[in-house]
């Protein structure tokens, strides 16, 4: 009998993506579907999609979920997790969602060291409005609402989500992938499970941030939207570990009070 | 039942855990401090009580919607400049249908005003606040006693309509201490089909506000809209006050009413004919109440600690059928019975 080594994840429904050609968002949401099939969790699962392009993942993932409000799902999964603590909590969050107009309730539940996922794209770029500058817009990056590229001067810098999250000494697990190559894309997947498996094990706050593809709003082919990624975007925002405590004993949910 | 002497602040706190709400989000903001505190105390003795305290108004709004979805009874509590920062959250928790209580103890306004009781959030209260197609249940206690009672009554409603619900109290309701019985609260009734607590190995469910679609989005509007019509029928509530034989009738709420009786206690003793009507919903507004009324009394007085917002909600329902004249001190100004009822015998005089 032959044996299924590829299938269509049961935690991801039939529907068609409504993302671009290109968009990395499919990729990261059948990542999370695949993690949330194997770990055997779909049942047990609640997703807290954002506002920004992947408002309507409710449409694909096939787990309990409720649309938060721009910036808020961090507020919404800590109170959902609080009073089911037994149930695997993640918010699915954009860099307009998470750093800018966010920032406070994602920073905060970080520093809570509340027991929910972050699954963090970072594309550079609001995607759902247009193309605008995101705070994690690279320097001279151009956007619709910074025509002449990124200024320091008027725009500031892009913020660096991992880094600043890994210093919050309530997060346990922080980890930057891109989903620009298949190894890419295994590593993401690999840190998703990581991130779900350490708030199943009560460790704490876990965050993943994606490297992800917006060719719409790039103005570039998917294939030069990866190259993007690597060549320019990487050296920014440098793939990695930025934190990892799941392997320390004492770092446990016992805290919560 | 014992009768217990507690501070306003703690008796809404004390209700509310009585009334089972077992999830609590704050932040610290005068005066309504002391009922962040009573549930940061008390929510731990309370068996899967939560409480945090919230980084910001708009993280405690957005954490209680979760909560609600969550199946839990939920609330937060806040001041003006505060409830201003809660409105993105009370719109969404009225389009998601999440029941949960706000309480608004007033302070002077508008921007960050001051910390002394007013009345200015009614506009605010009671036309929505947040954008969009919404109404909010607002009660407006009079007493310790209200507190208690609204405050269990506004979880029942919250739950039965699937929708937030406001208590509408200020500084002077919050700091005052007095004497109060806690009812039996009743069991809840609120059907699990409206909690998101993972799909088990059924189907999965979800929670939206985002209506793509106009035919939907308009559909939605719209069953909204028919519930605030079930909701002004059946659950509009007023206390009216010696109006029998009323030749005046002073329209207030809250603490303002409070002061209204008293003015009317010294008037009275005069043999001046003033009664009082006081709205307990502010939303729905007992306007059919009123107008009945007014087919018997001609002349009414709006006392607000406010510049008149109320008094739209009065010249609406009266359509011209009364005279109303009004008085009103906002920014916390807050007045004597002894005052009021100078401000009352000159208009009785002119009427009479």
């Amino acid at each position: 009998m032959a044996k299924i080594v590829f299938k269509h994840p049961e935690s991801l429904k039939e529907n068609i993506f409504h993302y671009c050609p290109g968009c990395g968002h499919s990729i990261v949401h059948r990542l999370v579907a695949e993690v949330i099939d194997e770990m055997g969790i779909r049942g047990i699962t609640i997703g807290v999609p954002p506002a920004g392009c992947a408002v309507l993942a409710y449409n694909y993932f096939d787990v309990d979920m409720i649309e938060a409000l721009h910036g808020r799902g961090p507020a919404m999964a800590t109170a959902i997790k609080r009073c089911l603590p037994d149930r695997l909590v993640f918010s699915y969050q954009g860099d307009g969602d998470l750093a800018a107009i966010g920032i406070a309730e994602s920073f905060h539940a970080a520093n809570r060291g509340e027991n929910i996922s972050v699954i963090f794209i970072n594309n550079a770029v609001y995607g759902m409005t247009g193309g605008q500058m995101a705070p994690t817009t690279m320097l001279n990056q151009r956007s619709t609402t910074t025509p002449a590229g990124r200024k320091q001067a008027v725009d500031g810098y892009p913020v660096k989500v991992s880094e600043i999250f890994s210093r919050l000494d309530g997060a346990t697990y922080v980890e930057r992938c891109a989903v620009s190559s298949p190894t890419g894309v295994n590593k993401t997947k690999k840190a998703i499970r990581k991130a779900f498996q350490c708030q199943m094990a009560g460790l704490g706050f876990s965050l993943v941030e994606v490297l992800s593809l917006c060719p719409t709003n790039w103005k570039l082919s998917s294939v030069d939207s990866c190259k993007y990624i690597d060549e320019v975007m990487s050296k920014v925002f440098p793939p990695g570990v930025y934190k990892d405590q799941t392997g320390q004993s004492g770092k446990t949910a016992e805290a919560r009070p | 039942m014992n009768k217990i002497l507690m501070s306003g602040n703690n008796v809404i706190g004390e209700a509310a855990i009585r009334a089972g709400c077992r999830f609590y989000a704050g932040y610290p903001i005068t005066p309504q401090n002391e009922l962040t505190e009573y549930m940061a105390e008390h929510m731990r003795n309370a068996e899967g009580g939560v409480f945090i305290q919230s980084e910001s108004e708009v993280a405690a709004i957005n954490m209680i919607a979760g909560a609600a979805a969550a199946g839990v009874r939920v609330m937060t509590s806040s001041s003006g400049p505060g409830i201003s920062l809660k409105q993105e959250g009370i719109s969404s928790m009225a389009a998601q249908e999440l029941p949960g209580i706000i309480v608004n103890i007033m302070r002077g306004g508008p921007g960050l005003g001051n910390i002394l009781p007013s009345q200015g959030d009614y506009f605010q209260a009671t036309r929505g606040g947040g954008h969009g197609d919404y109404r909010t249940i607002v009660f407006a206690p009079g007493s310790c006693q209200e507190l208690a009672d609204l405050t269990m009554d506004a979880f029942d409603l919250a739950d039965k309509y699937r929708t937030p619900a406001m208590i509408l109290a200020d500084g002077m309701m919050g700091q005052m201490m007095e004497p109060v019985i806690f009812k039996k609260p009743k069991p809840r009734q609120y059907p699990e089909k409206f909690m998101l607590r993972g799909a088990g190995s059924g189907k999965s469910k979800f929670i939206r506000g985002l209506l793509l679609d106009p035919v939907d989005s308009e559909a939605h509007n719209w069953k909204l809209a028919r519930k605030y019509e079930v909701i002004s029928e059946n659950e509009t509530r007023c206390e009216e006050h010696r109006i029998d034989d009323a030749k005046l009738v002073i329209v207030a709420y809250g603490t303002a009413a409070r002061i209204a009786k008293g003015a009317i206690k010294r008037l009275r003793s005069h043999d001046m004919k003033i009664g009082l009507f006081r709205p307990i919903t502010l939303w729905p507004f007992p306007e059919m109440r009123l107008r009945t009324l007014s087919e018997k009394v001609n002349n009414f007085l709006v006392f607000e600690m406010s510049t008149g917002q109320m008094l739209e909600d009065v010249r609406l329902a009266l359509q011209g059928y009364a005279d109303i004249e009004f008085h009103g001190r906002p920014g916390g100004a807050v007045p004597t019975p002894a005052e009021l009822a100078n401000v009352i015998a000159r208009v009785y005089e002119q009427k009479d």
